[in-house]
């Protein structure tokens, strides 16, 4: 691995050469120039009609379509309100279950599973990311309803009946519950294999250092892994974030479409992004197409916001990483 | 592993017992977390199988799906496989040439000051939920003109783009420096360097990551929605007619309540799965296998 050449510039891109003009060679770096600010234009053209999409809505209801609760096409009268709860309450919850699993699963697959059974496992989970959200809905409505309603939420109400969120008797097979332990699925796989490999990462001076000083793993792990892997786990969970805010098939699938604001787990709900998808082909007004589209914008935003948050996290840490070795 | 500490000399063997429970509880956690995690997988996929597997036969595969809501008539999935075909093959026409030449930019041409943010945007633009791509498609293209495969084949690449440019740029990044400067040194110029020495040193990891997305890709279903789902239920090639595809007919189908329709749903899963599962196990183990054989060398 250590090849690489003594000269002080080393990478493609330093192997500049100045000389005669080639025609192939402005060609090229032309063609790969536009290419390389697809993303750019693609996220600028993103923005830029997603808005111009809402525009009518925009006018209509401006700021208030946030709190808003109804959504009647009869009235014409949209907000997100409603949206914005079931979105919040279930990405909450499900980031709450998913990220101690998927930090758990990590911590399995870095320090305690012996080598062999780190790969498959491994690729097990991630493969677990692979599995069609479309899938994964089927599934959830199909199989994993039944079941909640019959298994889960009787034990859940037993054991947290006392707090507003899981109130009562389930009885229909879709609820926020459902779409909860749908997006939990989805989000493990995820944060899981960013962790895993921030936990390979931390120096193993540092980790044999806390063992030779008699601490157990588990205080190995509270007092190396993690401090030194914080802000890249903080970065990951803000990933899984996004994706269970920006989710819209599976939850569609088994939300059950509820109307009302509910802090109980076990009634229906809707999300913003499952709302979209709900109405996909029913939006009949052109208000209502745009407020659909408003919906659009507000997923838009957060996703970007988290992204770039996420992101600048992740090369952060792995600049400091860099200037380790 | 664990040290076996002498009861004796500890002046507090009770607290290393209990620092020793502590850790025993927490290893134990971890081993249930992903032993949770597999199992999850296992469920899903067999419960696919199970309720899928009945369905699948000779028709399945020839025949058309019903209209819904009148039950199945015709019983099978042609139309929505021909559809699938159709789009993720558009989709990976536009979005391959793009993200390898974006690639190549990042990789070959650009400045550590141009690349970052342009990395960036790639890594942002993958984190854009698909059914906001999906209305961004409905607007841009759809509203106005209607829906067609092409159109949601645009959308899927745009999802593909950032996977295969990302994944096509760690590939080239393990070419060797000195292949480079072999070539320029004997007086090829740098678009036949790039496109001659370095591309063909990496096309096997470029098709490997190119599996990767476009298998992930292949099950989305929110971007079909707004721009290829007023379909109707003859086996039809042509991208300038919206088409019938797997995830969407899976999620049409997941929402009706007959169960000769549900069958038909898992069978379209299972084939979806089987898809998505096939590939992306061969494209790995060709990943790895090359990564390996390349390591070696060296």
């Amino acid at each position: 691995m250590t090849t690489a050449a003594r000269t002080a510039p080393t990478g493609p891109a330093a192997l500049q050469r100045r000389g005669r003009f080639r025609f192939g060679d402005a060609l090229l770096y032309g063609l790969t120039l536009v290419a390389g600010f697809a993303a750019v234009v693609l996220l600028i053209l993103i923005t830029w009609k997603v808005l111009a999409g809402a525009k009518l809505s925009w006018q209509t209801f401006h700021l208030d379509f946030l709190t808003t609760t109804t959504w009647n096409p009869v009235t014409e009268v949209f907000g997100a309100g409603l949206f914005l709860f079931g979105t919040a309450l279930t990405s909450i919850f499900a980031l709450l279950v998913a990220g101690p699993i998927a930090i758990a699963i990590a911590l399995f697959l870095t320090e305690l599973a012996p080598p062999w059974i780190r790969a498959p496992v491994g690729a097990l989970v991630e493969m677990l990311a692979s599995v069609p959200s479309v899938v994964l809905g089927l599934w959830g409505i199909l199989v994993m309803g039944p079941w909640v309603v019959s298994t889960l939420s009787p034990i859940l109400s037993t054991l947290f009946g006392w707090t507003p969120f899981f109130d009562g008797e389930q009885t229909v097979g879709s609820s926020q519950l459902s779409a909860v332990l749908i997006l939990t699925i989805m989000v493990v796989p995820i944060v899981s294999s960013i962790c895993r490999e921030l936990f390979t990462n931390v120096p193993t001076e540092l980790k044999e250092g806390a063992l030779a000083l008699g601490a157990t793993r588990w205080e190995m792990i509270r007092g190396v892994v993690f401090p030194y892997s914080r802000a890249g786990i903080s970065a990951a969970l803000i990933l899984g974030l996004g994706r269970a805010v920006g989710e819209a098939i599976a939850v569609t699938q088994v939300i059950g479409a509820g109307t009302q604001i509910s802090f109980n787990l076990f009634a229906t709900g809707d999300t913003l992004a499952s709302k979209i998808a709900a109405s996909y082909n029913s939006a009949g007004t052109n208000l209502e197409r745009s407020s659909l589209v408003y919906l659009g914008v507000l997923l838009l935003i957060f996703s970007l916001i988290v992204n770039v948050l996420a992101q600048l996290i992740v090369r952060r840490v792995a600049r400091r990483q860099q200037g380790r070795t | 592993m664990s040290v076996q500490a002498d009861p004796g000399y500890s002046l507090s063997s009770e607290r290393l017992r209990r620092r020793k429970v502590v850790n025993r509880i927490m290893e134990a956690l971890a081993t249930l977390a992903a032993l949770l995690a597999v199992a999850v997988l296992v469920i899903v996929v067999a419960s696919v199988l199970k309720k899928g597997i009945g369905a699948i036969n000779v028709d399945f595969f020839t025949k058309t799906t019903s209209t819904f809501s009148f039950g199945p008539s015709q019983s099978g999935i042609a139309n929505a496989i021909v559809g699938s075909l159709v789009i993720v093959f558009f989709a990976i026409l536009m979005a391959l040439p793009v993200g390898v030449l974006a690639a190549i930019y990042l990789n070959e041409f650009a400045s550590p000051r141009m690349r970052a943010p342009l990395q960036l945007a790639l890594d942002v633009l993958n984190g854009i939920p698909a059914i906001v791509v999906g209305i961004f498609v409905y607007v841009l293209l759809v509203l106005g003109s209607g829906q067609s495969a092409l159109k949601a084949s645009f959308a899927l690449a745009i999802l593909m783009l950032p996977l295969f440019a990302r994944s096509t740029q760690e590939v080239l990044a393990l070419v060797p420096n000195a292949l480079r400067e072999g070539s320029l040194a004997l007086g090829a110029p740098r678009w036949r360097t790039t496109l001659s020495i370095v591309l063909p040193q990496a096309v096997g990891g470029i098709i490997t990551g190119a599996t990767l997305a476009t298998a992930r890709v292949a099950g989305e279903t929110a971007p079909l929605l707004f721009t290829s789902s007023l379909v109707g239920n003859e086996v039809n090639w042509n991208p300038s007619h919206p088409l019938m595809s797997m995830p969407y007919f899976i999620f049409a189908a997941s929402e009706q309540a007959d169960p000769g329709l549900q069958e038909q749903a898992w069978a379209t899963a299972l084939v979806l799965i089987a898809f998505v599962l096939v590939a992306s196990t061969i494209a790995r183990y060709f990943g790895l296998r090359s990564r390996r054989r390349r390591g070696g060398k060296r």
